[in-house]
Order: C-alpha cells, then structure tokens, then sequence
C-alpha cells in the first residue's frame, strides 16, 4: 500500500471520500446519448462559480453607499489592477447565467426531464431560477446608475400594488420612502450572501436528486431498467472520464463565447450593460425609457399587457407572478405517455414551438417602449402583441392536461437509439 | 472498458490538455491575484512628496504625510548633531547595523546631510506616533541628562536626535529613515531618491 | 475578421439613447493615440473649467503615448499632483445656479451618450436669442449649455425648410454657418472628432488593453480546444 493510498484509507474511516467520488462521478451512470442540449446543466455550475469567485473579488473594492457606489465601480474599472475583468467577467456572468439556463429549462422541455420521477428535481430547478431572478435583481441596483435606480424602483412599486398591505410594504422593502442608501445596503447584504446562501443549498439539492433518480435522456426512456448482470444499466456510462471529458469541450466553447463577449463587446450593445446605467442615480430625473435587463423582459412585457383595473396595477404584478409560478406544476401538467419530443406527436411540438416564439417575442416587446409599432384600431400595436403572446405563454401550461393526451405518440424504444 | 485501454496517446493527450488548461487556469488567475495590490489611486496616495524646507529654522521639526504615515523633517543645531556622538553609549544600535534606513543614511547622523534629519514618525514597538522631547535637560520633563529625542507615550520607548532607540526599550529597532533626495537647497522629495523603486 | 464579427453581432441591437435629430457619424480611430492626445489638450482647455472628470487620473494619460512630464506640463493646471483625479474648483452647486443644472461629470459620458451623439451636439449648436444663454442645439434643444467652442467654430444659425417627402409635409433643419470661426469646419470637424476620441477613451482606459487580450485569450483556447475535443475522441473510443 502505498502512501497516499494509505492517507486515503484513514480519510475514508472519517469523510466519505471515495464513497462521494464513486457515487458522484466514477459510478455514476450517465446515459450515453447526451447531446448538444445536455451542456447546459454543468455550464450553469461554471457560471455560479465564476460568479461567486468574481463577486467576492468585486465586494473588495465595491462600497454600498449611495454617495460612492457609482464611483466606486468606475474605481474597480480604471484604478484597481485587473479590475475591468473581474467586473465584465461578473456582468457579462450575469446575464450569460440565464442564457444558459433558460436553454437548460428549454431542454426539459424538450425531452421531458421533469417528468415522474424527476419532479423534484424540476421544482427544486425552478427555485433555483427564482433565486437567480432575485440575485439579479438585488445585484442590479448596486452600480447605482439611472436604470439600476429606476428598475429597483419600478420593481418595488410593483410590491406596492398588492392591496391593502401594499404601500407599506413597499416602505418596508426600500427602508425608506423612495429607493435610497437604506435600500442599496439592504440589497447589498441580500446580493452578496443571503441569496448565494440559498442559491448554493438549492443547487446542492439539485443534484442530489438528480443522481438519485437518475439523468434522462434524448429518449426519455429509463436506462435503470436495463442493467448487466452486475447491476449496472447497460445504456449507460460512467459520469467520469466520459462526461468529464466531453463536459470540457463544451466548457471551452463557452469560455470562448464568454470571453469574446468580455474583450470584444462587454456592453452586447446595451444589453448587457445598459447605455443609460452609465449615468449616475438621480432620484429627480427619470430616463426616457426604462426596460429591465434583457433577461426580465418576458415577464416586464407581460406586466404591461394587463391593464390596470379599479386603478390598481395589481392584476399585472398576479399575471407577472403567475407566469414564474406556474413553471412548478409543470411535472403534473403533462399528461403524454411518453417523455422526450421525439416520440411525441405534432401537437406539442407545435405548442412547444407557440410557447418559445411568444417568449422569445414578448422578451423582444419588453425592451422597446409601447408605442414603437405604432398603432392599431386606437390601441398600442405591442401591447395588443403582448397580449396575444401572454395569452400563448399561459396556453401552454393550461390546456396541457388536454393536449398532452390526445396527442399521436410513437412508441418509445427499449434502449436508447444512436 | 475503460480498463487495458489507456494506451500512450490517451496519456499523451491527457497531459497535453492537462497542461494547457492549467496555463489557462493560472491566466484566468492572474487578473484577481493582481487585484489585491495597490490600486492607481493607492499608489497615487502613496506617491513621492515634495517639502518645502526654506523656512525651517534651526531647531524647528516639521511634520509631512507620505503613504497616510508622519514623517518629521528636524532641522538640528550644531548642539543637537555634537550631542548624538555622546549617546553612542546609551543607544541601542549606535552604528544602525540594522536595516531601517536606506544605505545612504546609515552613518552616525542616520541622514544625507547632518542637519537634516528625516523619520517615518512610528514607533517601531506598536505603531504609536512617539512626541518630540527636543528640550534638553530637566525642561523637557525627560529627566536631567536628557539631550533631546522622542519619547512614545504608548510604551515609553525613548529616542534620540537621530531616531536611534535607548538600550532596553519596548521598540526593538531604530526609527525608520524612509527613502529621501534634496532636489535644491530647499526642496526635499521624501519617498524617492532617484534610485528606482 | 473579429471586427466584422462585432458589427455582425452589434448590427441589430440597439441604438446609444434615442434622439429627434439624425446622428452624423463620429470619424474617429479609437487606435488613434495622436487623435487622443490632441482631444486631451481640448478637453482641459475648454472642458475642463465647468465639467469634472472625476474618475480619471492625469496619469492614466501614459496610455497614450504621453510621458508623466509631458502631461505635468501640458495638461495639468490646477491639479497638484499627476495621480489626482480631474476635478474642478466649481462648486456643483454654483454651477447648477449659473447652467440651470449642474455640468455632468464626463468620465463616462461616451458610454451614455456615444461617440456620434457627442460628435454631432458638438456641432449642432445654434445661435437662439429666445434664449438667454443666446445658444440652442439640435441634439439637445433647449440645453443649459453655452456654446463653449463658438470662437474656433463661428456662429450657425438653424434653418427650417419644408418640402413634400415620402410621409406628407416634412420639416427639415439645417445648420448654417452665419458667421466663421477662427476655424474652418473642416479643422471644427476635426477638433470636435479629436475630443470625441478623447471622451470615448476616457469612458473606457482599459479598451485597447481589452481588445489585445482578447486576441490572445481566444488563441489559447482555440488551442485549448483542439487538445480537449481529441481527448474527448480518445475516451469515446470506448463507447459503442
């Protein structure tokens, strides 16, 4: 026995060491036709760590006061050796963080990943994207620019509109009668480790009940019910070195894509940095136009499609909600016998297909103010888009139950196809 | 599977990637490891001073700020330089063997020219700023044979007129002598003396 | 290759912050540092006196091509020390009574506004007696601003013709120049895109740096690349 055996042997009477590597990587097993879509899960895991190590490093030199948190931003950028990167490689994370899991959520739907028995690991996902719309939300307001303060203040008014209770809470949430230093630190403080706090359980939680239940596949069929005589499924691959090595191809294409974006274009043309963000918060002078970062815009175009009704922008902010709350009874919505797309029939590949466009289209109606289509018949174009889009998002989910059912599926294969 | 395949090239291959993505890690490093030193606006702060020293009379000590620390610039009498060959005996390290001032100052005067005697005001025990005692005798409360010097409240460590600590003090060194340059009879530059960094 | 990449890719977002006005487009090199240091003189002698830049340093200034002597020299009026920052002596405060509103700090100022919305208000100021500053611009009516440069570039007056276009009546204004400057707009033009470059590169110190690391960044993992796609090859070997 050699030594570092030996140190091995002594770690394992006391931490479960080879226990977690072997349960975890090397006798994981993984189907062994993951494809493209299958990139997303580990690149989401790079990501929030980019983000926490460069958030650390930002938080050195960031300072959550309203009298010098613009400056001190402009200071991580010009005075602090390395700074541009850190802060380009955090903001650029930001918004590459949805990108990748939007396309992760879009895999689920695509092969039935939340399906029984992966419903946990669906709604756990699904907390996870909240708290990630919180981290965003919270880390937006701390470059104190005009869309930091003026999103922030947008967003809490909308808390404003819940009757009764809602004026107060929205005081309660800010600290203070309009969006100020109390806030900023209070958003400080959520950004920084309350929400990371959760945001890391969640994602622990995450892929404990993944490798309990096991990953599903472009099939959308059960490789555990097919196993050798030792036990193990015979469509499926150890985790490691398979999906270590083929994981690292698809991490350097990200890396690259990543790191064009940091040296060539951090501003992705103002949607990523927003142009008006480079002017400092003035609570007297609101911007022309005020969007949320790109990433929001679904669910912002969606508060502008309701109208307000007994003066209240209420049923907007429930619309809103309900969107992003929705996505948890997904697992029990369908109602199809079969899991992935590729056994599916015309139907709910057309409704998947309805469902990205009116997501896709009301992101993009988000960003522009409501009147850019002109009008038609007395009434804001967008605005008659956004609700037809809405009305689609929402479809989807509702008249799931029925039209998972009678569509014409194919029968699913034994084992997995090539 | 894996078994009895791992041949030369996948070893090759492993290693080859091995060492690039650790290059790549060590790149992707760099930025942060670099991030912790002083900033443009610390190394501004911390820039060379330059003192004006016309009107410092013999006798007369003023203070300056270089890196947010006090340095004294004391303009010493005849007196004061002929008393430092008599504290020879009761200083601690009279001949400054230990580094606490540039090469150029390590002689008797612990300076450039005799009368100009330059320190970083800190205490080498704990970081106090000591006061200057330059009366000599029983006015400055130091005691009859005092011959002028400076005394730290926090621990009561005593130095002389050339910043060179008393036998068994708390401070264990002399006080610092930082990096200085006369640029004209009456302009000092402290924190740079034409050496480099 | 890359920069054909980045138009690609920027060509359908959006636009800098909207304006009535049609925008010329700023004839500027960003890799032009003569360009630059020529802005830098500009700025300090006309902007400068009312505008801060209060998040750059002098001595960022080496970036340039310009030695800590030379920028002493030349740029540095008020300021102590090359590694201060470029504030002003004018209170905000006085300045928001004498300009109606305070002058903006410009260290980003082309990071919000962009290169050809400086470009073109630079050059679209016109005289307006309606006004008591005795000064409007096309890009930015009704601005607090005095015409600050109107010595070197003279004084246009605002034109407003009307003629039968695509969508009806349309009204279309044109600068012009009623009186000549010390300049010819030819040498205006170039003054206004020097100091535009300036301002775009003090909005962002580090951007030439960025995009020459960018270079080699990608290299590396274009070799990085290379190497973990054959490894990937080699372990899938196995598989069947």
């Amino acid at each position: 026995m050699t030594r570092s055996q030996a140190l091995l042997g002594w770690i394992d009477e006391r931490f479960p060491l080879t226990k977690l590597w072997k349960e975890h990587l090397a006798e994981y097993y993984a189907p062994k036709n993951f494809n493209f879509w299958y990139y997303f899960g580990s690149l989401a895991l790079l990501v929030l760590v980019l983000q926490i190590v460069t958030g650390i490093f930002l938080t050195m030199n960031y300072k959550p006061d309203a009298a010098q948190a613009f400056g001190s931003v402009e200071y991580i950028m010009r005075d602090v050796p390395g700074g541009w990167i850190i802060r380009y490689m955090h903001s650029t994370g930001a918004s590459m963080f949805f990108v990748v899991v939007y396309l992760h959520m879009f895999r689920a739907l695509l092969y039935g990943s939340h399906r029984k028995p992966r419903e946990l690991i669906w709604v756990l996902g699904v907390l996870i994207y909240l708290c990630l719309m919180a981290e965003a939300f919270f880390g937006y307001l701390l470059p104190w620019g005009q869309m930091s303060y003026w999103g922030a203040q947008v967003i809490v008014n909308l808390f404003g509109a819940v009757p009764i209770i809602g004026e107060d809470l929205a005081v309660w949430i800010r600290g203070d009668y309009v969006v100020s230093d109390a806030t900023l630190n209070r958003f400080f403080a959520f950004h920084v480790i309350a929400i990371p706090l959760v945001l890391l359980g969640l994602v622990v939680a995450h892929i404990i009940a993944l490798h309990e239940t096991g990953s599903n596949n472009p099939d959308g069929i059960e490789i555990k019910k097919t196993k050798d005589a030792n036990g193990r499924p015979l469509d499926g691959i150890p985790f490691h070195p398979y999906y270590t090595v083929k994981d690292m191809v698809g991490v350097v294409v990200f890396l690259a894509v990543f790191s064009f974006i940091i040296f060539f274009a951090p501003e992705m043309g103002g949607y990523f940095l927003e142009y008006n963000n480079f002017v400092p918060a003035d609570p007297l002078k609101t911007p022309t136009h005020i969007a949320p970062v790109w990433y929001f815009t679904p669910f912002y175009a969606m508060l502008r499609a309701v109208p307000a009704m007994f003066g209240s922008q209420f049923p907007g902010v429930v619309v809103m909600g309900a969107a992003v709350v929705i996505l948890f009874f997904l697992p029990w919505l369908d109602r199809s016998p079969v899991k992935s797309i590729r056994y599916r029939g015309a139907v709910y590949k057309a409704a998947l297909a309805l469902f990205v466009v009116s997501f896709v289209v009301l992101g993009w109606l988000g960003v522009k103010p409501t009147d850019f289509l002109g009008k038609t018949g007395g009434m804001d174009t967008a605005v008659i888009l956004a609700r037809l889009f809405t009305a689609v998002y929402f479809l989807f989910f509702l008249l799931m139950p029925w039209y998972s059912r009678i569509d014409r599926t194919r029968p699913e294969p034994k084992r997995l196809t090539h | 599977m894996a078994e009895g395949t791992v041949n030369k090239q996948r070893r090759y291959l492993l290693g080859a990637a091995s060492a690039a993505g650790g290059v790549a890690a060590v790149a992707t490093a760099t930025p942060f490891f670099l991030s912790m030193f002083p900033s443009a606006r610390a190394r501004a702060a911390g820039a060379p001073v330059e003192v004006d020293i016309s009107k410092v009379e013999p006798g007369m000590m003023i203070r300056a700020e270089w890196r947010s620390k006090p340095v004294w610039v004391l303009h010493r009498t005849p007196e004061m330089i002929n008393s430092l060959s008599e504290m020879g005996a009761r200083v601690a390290d009279p001949q400054s063997d230990a580094p606490m001032q540039p090469d150029y100052a390590q002689n008797q005067y612990r300076s450039v020219k005799p009368e100009w005697l330059v320190l970083v005001g800190i205490c080498t025990h704990l970081g106090c700023s000591p006061t200057d005692k330059l009366q000599t005798g029983p006015d400055s409360g130091m005691g009859e044979d005092w011959k002028g010097g400076f005394y730290c409240p926090c621990h009561g460590s005593k130095f002389d007129l050339a910043g060179r600590v008393f036998k068994d003090m708390p401070a264990p060194t002399n006080l610092e002598v930082p990096k200085y340059q006369f640029i004209s009879e009456t302009q000092l530059v402290i924190g740079d003396d034409g050496k480099g960094a | 290759m890359t920069r054909l990449l980045l138009l690609i890719l920027l060509l359908p977002l959006g636009a800098h912050a909207a304006s009535e006005a049609p925008l010329d487009r700023a004839p500027i090199e960003t890799t032009d540092t003569a360009s630059i240091q020529r802005g830098a003189q500009v700025f300090v002698n006309y902007c400068l006196n009312c505008h801060s830049a209060q998040y750059m340093r002098y001595n960022r200034l080496t970036d340039v091509g310009l030695t800590e002597q030379q920028i002493e020299n030349n740029l540095m009026f008020a300021a102590s020390k090359v590694g201060d920052t470029m504030t002003v002596a004018l209170p905000a405060k006085t300045a928001a009574q004498w300009f109606g509103v305070a002058p903006p700090d410009l260290t980003v100022i082309a990071r919000s506004r962009g290169a050809d919305w400086l470009y073109s208000y630079l050059r679209g100021f016109y005289r307006d007696d309606a006004r008591t500053i005795g000064w409007n611009n096309t890009v930015f009516p009704n601005v607090g601003m005095p015409h600050v440069l109107w010595e070197l570039q003279g004084q246009q007056v605002l034109e407003v013709t009307e003629h039968e276009g695509a969508h009806g009546k349309e009204r279309v204004q044109t600068l012009e120049l009623a009186q000549p400057g010390t300049m010819s707009p030819t040498e205006y033009d170039r003054l206004v895109a020097d100091l535009v470059n300036y301002l775009v590169y003090m909005g962002e110190p580090a951007r030439a740096q960025r995009m020459q690391m960018g270079y080699g960044v990608l290299l590396g993992l274009a070799v990085l690349f290379v190497l973990v796609y054959l490894l990937k090859k080699e372990y899938w070997k196995d598989i069947h």
